[in-house]
């Protein structure tokens, strides 16, 4: 311009640049999957090991529990009030408490927890009682082929083909990163399904109900697979089984 | 475009228009949504706030379709010649601005500035691209059949560290914003006073008002 000021409309595009380079850097991000996340968390891990303020433990670091839960308040139970219900199509409908699952056969596992939207949590420690086993104590007849999981929150809801629930790592989880489930994470008792993404892993388990055809549960209502195998999916590959 | 030299005295306590309605709702709009999102946001990821609030599937839902309007009033803006405008000036960037940001005595009015500073167009650039990019990882996680769980991974922590960079920006945002009331009455009112205008943003104040260029700012803006 003849001034020498310029138009406000000269210069370059820098905005749009920057705009677009920081979409370029998330659907890097997006693709590389989980090796970015890794790669910052293990650059990450010292710092934070000796981080006396705390603060980096808000950074999102990834491969910790995120906490899930669908309602406003959950119940306490503990040792004394815990009560576990199977009932429907078996032969004897039995009420276990903490203690008698405590007294059953415990399974030590140690698998990932992987949640359907894209966290997690490598290499946890679970140890319980193998759900086939409770399901025999209550004795399935021969009608039945499915499960109705609850949860004492009052709303969660999950289901299970029987073969699906005899599967050898599958647990009514007792104890889980080293000690017991915490109310936060479902305790005293909860479901932990290896092989299926978390939202198979029903916390605050209260009653398994055997009946003749799936009933969705809460999630599967809203979208998510009935078979919600990690791997065969809610748009996972047959990579990466864990 | 350079204003005309009309050389018309200026009252004092002038004002004169700083935003149109458009992109005044614009603004609010986009304000209201990336309020909404945040604190679900907080909810949603914070384990503490998780553990009072519950209610996941709620608050999911009011998390998701905020972040999925997040960037409808900007796109809509495009309609209004007075947003157009704005963005046009927000996205170019100048020698001068460039100065500017190197500058540590950037706001005593030595480099001229246009209608937006370079920390405003850099604000609006970040906030533009990160809000894409939220939105984008955010449909991966969301829609769990479309992407593989790989990617999946990806977005959850595309999402996370864009989410954390945008709070800050927010922050900063909103915390110079305070720092000048005029500033806010601009984007509440519409208006600013003259005299505000001819000293943080004195290029736009000379093409609005038709002020003579000031030769020394001028000169030294030049070299």
């Amino acid at each position: 311009m003849a001034d020498g000021q310029g138009s406000p409309y000269d210069g370059r595009p820098v905005g749009r640049r920057v705009a677009l380079g920081l979409l370029g850097l998330g659907a890097l991000g997006i693709v590389s999957g989980r090796h970015a996340q890794s790669a910052l968390s293990s650059f990450l891990e010292p710092i934070q090991l000796r981080d006396p303020t705390g603060l980096t433990s808000l950074l999102p670091l990834g491969d910790t529990f995120r906490f899930y839960s669908v309602t406003g308040g959950v119940p306490i139970r503990d040792a004394t009030t815990y009560r576990l219900e199977i009932s429907g199509l078996v032969d004897r409908p039995t009420v276990l408490t903490l203690a008698d699952l405590q007294a059953m056969p415990q399974t030590d596992l140690v698998r990932d927890f992987q949640c359907v939207t894209g966290w997690r949590v490598p290499r946890v420690h679970w140890s319980g009682v193998r759900l086939s086993t409770v399901l025999d104590r209550a004795g399935v007849q021969p009608s039945g082929r499915t499960l109705r999981l609850s949860s004492f929150d009052g709303t969660y809801t999950d289901s299970l083909t029987l073969d699906q629930a005899r599967l050898p790592d599958v647990l009514v989880a007792l104890k889980m990163l080293g000690g017991d489930v915490t109310h936060d994470h479902g305790g005293p008792v909860r479901l932990y399904v290896a092989p299926m993404y978390g939202y198979k892993s029903v916390k605050w388990l209260s009653g398994i109900e055997v009946t003749d055809a799936v009933v969705p549960g809460y999630w599967e209502h809203r979208g998510y697979d009935v078979d919600g195998f990690v791997g065969r999916s809610n748009g996972r590959g047959i990579d990466e089984r864990t | 475009m350079s204003a005309p030299e009309t050389g018309v005295p200026t009252e004092a306590g002038r004002t004169i228009d700083r935003f149109s309605r458009s992109s005044r709702w614009v603004h609010w709009l986009t304000a209201t949504l990336m309020t909404s999102c945040i604190l679900t946001a907080a909810v949603l990821y914070n384990g503490s706030l998780a553990v009072i609030v519950g209610h996941r599937y709620l608050v999911e839902q009011i998390h998701v379709y905020s972040g999925i309007a997040l960037p409808v009033p900007m796109i809509a803006g495009a309609l209004s010649r007075a947003y157009r405008d704005d963005t046009r000036r927000l996205n170019r960037f100048t020698h001068r601005d460039w100065a500017w940001l190197r500058s540590r005595t950037r706001r005593d009015g030595t480099i001229e500035v246009g209608k937006f500073n370079a920390g405003q167009k850099l604000n609006a650039a970040l906030s533009a691209g990160s809000i894409g990019t939220l939105l984008i990882s955010g449909l991966a996680m969301y829609l769990t059949n479309l992407a593989p769980l790989s990617w999946r991974s990806g977005a959850t922590f595309v999402h996370d560290w864009f989410a954390l960079a945008v709070g800050l920006l927010v922050v900063g945002h909103v915390w110079m914003a305070t720092r000048d009331p005029w500033a806010m009455t601009g984007m509440r009112t519409g208006r600013v006073p003259l005299s505000w205008a001819r000293r943080e943003h004195a290029a736009w104040a000379r093409e609005v008002a038709g002020d003579p260029p000031i030769e020394t700012a001028d000169h030294r803006s030049r070299t």
